[in-house]
């Protein structure tokens, strides 16, 4: 250990009795995270772990090509969608994907604009979340659409066919929000990534990992101009990508309400929409952080405290979903509609009365458990807890789908979904899609932010204290 | 150029010194110098001469990103394809709304992106501090400040005393290559 490191190692934090607890643990220096950070990059061995989660997402992904293929070939007779039952899973999947996206755009631009500083040691690996769980949303569309090939005339642009897209549609608002959803997110993540690829650039050993690195990180010094305008380019990122990321599902929930479908056609579906994302997403920022935490050694940088700040925003974002089912039948009974009423009154006791009872479990009474420090801090019952969150939304999402398609305005066009192989490859081969982005990116670039780190060490700042 | 004097960069080790050095060559009258730190150091940031044009050219972006939505639906709407829904007007503003906000964000972020590589000089493949020995522990835990000799002030000997004083842990030449 050089002098420098003794001497951070031992400098003493101002006394402080208004301090929350640390947010990084364990007298560290700006070498040590540094280190710790890259070497799952650069020098150390990838573990077993790392193999066989891999090879899992590469089984899955040839059944999801597979599925795409047959699909593609046969067309979208191979879902088991059927008129009324015009969606299936693949808007189910559409929707549970890009609202799992909102968590990572909620830390890295949100809480940076709150001055959450905690955020710091997440935010990375919940952007790239953000950005895979999007291309696998971005997926189901063009999957779902009867002539895939021409998914382009979508966009409006100069042709011959004197037609245009129409602007009055949300079907048509959905490709603009979703698709600068995806840009703006991959422009945050890789312009905060910038100094982190310097980093890896420096600390290389082969002169290709130098030259891949190098290229990447665009010539990044680090130079007080250079952090200036990195700064500001971020804070001005995150100040558009918070309006965004609550368009994005408001925007999704459009495709349901501008409908007239009893269950679909109602104002709170975008406040109810954007908080079943965040909820959601939170549950997956666990189920990715938890087992990372364990298989690197990350404990000192993702904190207890971590996990219970992201229990406790699933919890709140929870309870504003509670409060949407409750009011969903109260409006169905207030409205007098006899449509209304019949859709509430079937989702709870028809055929589909299982997906109801099920996300009520899962998304209301299961997330009770959150209220005990216990669960919130304890990663492996949060751990079971957000997986249960994660299906009950999925759950979610194929109740509010099905609940109203299935039982149309005339019973005689009344038909049950039954979802086919494809259905269930697509859904199944997408996850692996998600883990095999997520572990690459996990192998190839720094998970964790090395300069926001950096920043929360108690000496980063000249007057010897930390930011905030 | 070719072997001549970049300037001369001093390490330092931590923050504090680096930010007391920068404030006494600002105290000096020098304007091309330039702290480099592993992470954001703010107090340096208003030592280092500059002015910061992004948020203009990113209020910039975002509204040429509105004006092309509400240009572009408002001509497809009632000039290339005019449709008629059920009597509705063509001109139906408020369904253009979620697009122009789309539009107006996506300008608004490519110009913060783009507009921040070109404020800070990339893509850089070389510059001549890459070739100082150490200098790349600025991503990890080095605290450098570099004073260009281009500076009107700089003097290779007077320059080089001034941030001895600070107590560096080493100042060095940097050549032109």
């Amino acid at each position: 250990m050089t002098a420098i490191e003794e001497k951070q190692r031992h400098t003493k934090r101002p006394p402080d009795p208004g301090r929350p607890a640390d947010v990084i643990t364990g007298g560290q220096t700006f070498g040590t995270v540094t280190d710790q950070i890259a070497s799952t990059v650069l020098s150390r061995k990838t573990p077993n772990f790392w193999w066989l989660a891999f090879l899992t997402g590469m089984a899955l992904v040839g059944c999801f090509l597979i599925a795409a293929w047959f699909l593609f070939y046969v067309g979208v007779g191979m879902f088991g969608i059927e008129i009324p039952n015009a969606w299936g899973f693949a808007i189910t999947n559409f929707v549970w994907w890009i609202g799992i996206g909102h968590a990572g755009t909620l830390i890295s631009a949100i809480l940076l604009l709150l001055n959450q500083s905690w955020r710091n040691s997440i935010n990375r690996f919940a952007e790239a979340m953000t950005i895979f769980a999007v291309a696998c949303a971005g997926m189901f569309p063009i999957l779902h659409l009867g002539r895939p090939w021409v998914f382009y005339w979508l966009i409006p642009y100069p042709n011959t066919m004197t037609i245009q897209p129409q602007f009055r549609s949300p079907l048509v608002w959905d490709i603009f929000a979703v698709s600068t959803y995806a840009t703006v997110s991959i422009i945050f993540w890789y312009l905060g990534m910038i100094p982190d690829i310097a980093t890896l650039r420096d600390q290389s050993k082969s002169r290709f990992a130098y030259a891949f690195y190098g290229v990447l990180a665009l010539g990044w010094r680090g130079a007080s101009r250079h952090w200036r305008f990195h700064e500001t380019a971020s804070l001005l990122l995150a100040g558009l990508a918070t309006p965004l990321v609550l368009s994005v599902h408001t925007v999704v929930s459009f495709d349901f309400t501008i409908s007239i479908l009893p269950g679909w056609h109602s104002t709170i579906f975008p406040p109810y929409f954007v908080a079943g994302a965040i909820f959601s997403g939170f549950a997956m920022v666990l189920v990715l952080a938890i087992p990372l935490r364990a298989v690197y050694g990350l404990h000192n940088l993702i904190t207890e405290r971590h996990l219970n700040n992201c229990a406790k925003l699933m919890l709140g974002t929870g309870l504003v979903l509670a409060y949407t089912y409750a009011i969903e039948p109260f409006t169905a009974w207030y409205s007098g509609n006899p449509f209304e009423m019949f859709m509430i009154h079937n989702r709870a006791t028809g055929p589909y009365a299982w997906s109801y009872w099920g996300v009520v479990a899962a998304n209301v009474g299961v997330p009770q458990l959150l209220w005990f420090r216990r669960f919130r801090v304890n990663p492996k019952p949060l751990f079971a807890i957000s997986i249960v969150i994660l299906i009950g939304m999925w759950l979610e999402r194929y109740m509010i789908i099905i609940s109203s398609l299935h039982r149309d305005f005339l019973p005689s066009s009344w038909a049950n979904f039954v979802a086919t192989l494809t259905d269930n490859a697509t859904l199944y081969g997408s996850i692996g899609v998600f883990m095999v982005l997520f572990l690459l990116f996990v192998r190839f670039l720094p998970m964790i932010s090395m300069y926001e780190v950096r920043e929360l060490l108690p000496f980063s700042r000249p007057d010897g204290g930390s930011v905030k | 150029m070719n072997g001549a004097l970049y300037g001369l960069i001093a390490r330092f080790e931590d923050p504090s010194q680096l930010v007391d050095a920068a404030r006494e060559l600002r105290a000096q009258h020098y304007t091309r110098f330039e702290g480099y730190t592993p992470y954001p150091v703010e107090e340096l940031d208003h030592l280092v001469r500059g002015h910061n044009f992004l948020p203009a050219i990113v209020l910039a972006g975002g509204v040429l990103g509105a004006i092309t939505a509400w240009s572009m639906e408002t001509y497809i709407a009632i000039v290339d394809n005019p449709l008629n829904v059920g009597g509705r007007p063509l001109y139906s503003w408020p369904s253009f709304v979620v697009i122009l906000f789309e539009l107006t964000v996506l300008f608004a972020s490519l110009s913060a992106f783009f507009g921040m590589l070109a404020l800070a000089g990339f893509p850089r493949p070389h510059h001549p501090l890459f070739g100082v020995p150490g200098f790349s522990s600025v991503t990890r835990d080095g605290f450098f400040l570099c004073v260009e000799a281009r500076d009107p002030v700089f003097h290779p000997e007077h320059t080089a005393a001034l941030l001895r004083q600070f107590d560096p842990l080493e100042v060095r030449e940097v050549e032109n290559d």
